[in-house]
């Protein structure tokens, strides 16, 4: 249980759509981040995401629900089309959002000085790790909080809260990158588009699936088979950093396996590290997804403070894990 | 391509009594509803984006025929076709018949249901991921298919929520699951 000078860890929930944000706010999220449906965020796949007219509603339904809306303009800025993602902000600012998530530099640099009153939080996307990093965004364009890359452990994140002025905030439950993000190509390698840029890693239109005659199912990326499952066996994405390959005489997952993250298990840690915040992963995933996880999660955040056990709420979240395996991830650098 | 029954599959009996059923009424009811529903939602179509005038095939594994499914501001269509007669779809979904209704009203997680092979997507998955998208945020209940309001449409969905609840628990029971009523997600 956490100490009573430990404050309350704020959960940070995603949605893809006006429907999942409504489904975030009433199953107890305390922050709902979202995007606009073009290439500033980093989940731009079809039928996904928000209009200005969508957000400005979604921010009023989770006000009335007490919870705060995150843009996310987390992509970066590409040379000679800023003005789109320094609309995204403007938007974002004009809606009522609470904060604006970015990463890029220009989109950070925009947001500082032209909607000063607008709270910036460092994406993921911006990779830093480093209380210097950290230190530059925070006294450059006025960052109150970071969230932290999936590739620290949580002694990492306890020294780096010592040493930072701002808000950290990690990811618990989800898709897991196994990369330095922003920093990663892997995706773009196979198929010219990348998170970084266009806002989606593996893209789905280069994403088929086949299955054949004996139910054994492919899975490829940009034409290239990343993976394959048994008839029955749990599958995953297409993914590279979570494909098979083939090495030293050698075949296997070479980064990771098809594994979703679930910290459940370190909450208590990383409060104890001083992390403000605590992020659910899934824009892209749907209402029931959206509604299953934060009411477990929130379950178990209060359970922090009120000694209730959320464990099994937390473990009938298996279902939704990439093929059916859950890790802790980087948090425990348990991995090759 | 053969998929073995899963707690979400209906007994094979279900398609047996169904396949003999006319198709073109069928269709032209599916049909008239879903363009009226179109007409009354246009911001479904701005989601829909690329998907618009595509043809997509759902399969249910437990039924006796497909649906092909085309969306249009003016000339959106169902037509219901033999399980092999679906060349012309852009993208196919094949799951058993109560997982495809929970995709609709947003019941089951389509990501969730992919990596348990409950649900399967050939073709191109983009369009499966947008038009997945758009019926998440459609939100849509029978009622508001049928184009209902107010108490008819209350009455409608708490009727087909309750026998949608019986076919998902004797699904369950027929597949040798009693008990086991809850959705895998």
């Amino acid at each position: 249980m956490s100490s009573s000078n430990q404050k309350r860890m704020e959960l940070v929930c995603p949605a893809g759509t006006p429907a999942a944000l409504r489904a975030a706010a009433d199953a107890g999220a305390d922050a709902i981040y979202c995007g606009f449906a073009n290439e500033t965020n980093a989940r731009n796949f079809p039928g996904l995401n928000f209009s200005s007219e969508e957000l400005a509603k979604g921010v009023s339904y989770a006000h009335a629900r007490g919870a705060k809306v995150l843009v996310a303009i987390n992509t970066f800025a590409q040379a000679g089309q800023t003005c789109v993602w320094e609309k995204a902000v403007d938007d974002a600012a004009a809606a009522g959002a609470d904060a604006v998530i970015a990463a890029d530099l220009a989109v950070l640099d925009h947001a500082a000085s032209r909607q000063p009153d607008l709270r910036l939080h460092l994406s993921v996307q911006a990779a830093a790790n480093t209380p210097e990093a950290i230190r530059f965004y925070a006294e450059t364009f006025g960052v109150k909080r970071v969230v932290l890359p999936r590739v620290v452990s949580v002694p990492e994140i306890a020294a780096l809260n010592r040493e930072i002025g701002v808000e950290t905030e990690v990811f618990v439950f989800g898709g897991l990158c196994v990369m330095t993000e922003g920093r990663c190509s892997l995706s773009s390698f196979a198929t010219g588009k990348s998170p970084n840029l266009t806002g989606v890693c593996s893209p789905p239109d280069h994403v088929d699936y086949k299955e054949d005659q004996s139910g054994r199912l492919q899975a490829r990326l940009g034409g290239f088979t990343i993976d394959s499952f048994e008839s029955g066996h749990a599958a995953g994405y297409p993914t590279l950093c979570k494909g098979q390959f083939s090495a030293l005489g050698k075949s296997g997952y070479l980064f990771e396996d098809p594994v979703s993250l679930n910290a459940f298990e370190l909450l208590e840690d990383l409060s104890k590290a001083g992390v403000t915040a605590l992020k659910i992963e899934g824009r892209q995933r749907g209402k029931a997804y959206i509604a299953g996880v934060v009411r477990a999660f929130r379950q178990a955040v209060d359970g922090l403070e009120s000694g209730i056990d959320a464990r099994s709420a937390i473990a009938a979240l298996k279902s939704f894990s990439e093929g059916g395996q859950q890790t802790a991830g980087s948090y425990k650098k348990t991995w090759r | 391509m053969s998929k073995p029954s899963s707690a979400f599959s209906l007994p094979p009996v279900v398609s047996t009594l169904i396949a003999p059923f006319p198709k073109t009424p069928m269709e032209a009811v599916l049909s008239a509803f879903t363009k009226r529903l179109v007409a009354r939602r246009p911001e479904l179509l701005r989601r829909l984006g690329a998907v618009v005038q595509v043809p997509i095939a759902i399969v249910p594994d437990d039924m006796p025929h497909a649906f092909l499914l085309s969306l249009d501001e003016t000339k959106s269509n169902v037509s219901i076709c033999e399980k092999d007669a679906i060349a012309d779809a852009k993208a196919v979904i094949r799951a058993p018949f109560l997982v495809l209704l929970g995709l609709l009203d947003g019941t089951y997680d389509g990501d969730a249901l992919f990596f348990t092979r409950d649900l399967r997507i050939e073709g191109k998955t983009e369009y499966v991921l947008a038009l997945r998208n758009t019926l998440e945020e459609a939100e849509l209940s029978p009622g508001e298919f049928f184009g209902l309001s107010g108490r008819s449409a209350g009455w409608v969905n708490d009727v087909s929520g309750r026998l949608l609840d019986k076919a998902r628990w004797f699904a369950a029971r027929s597949a040798g699951k009693a008990g086991s009523m809850e959705p895998r997600h």
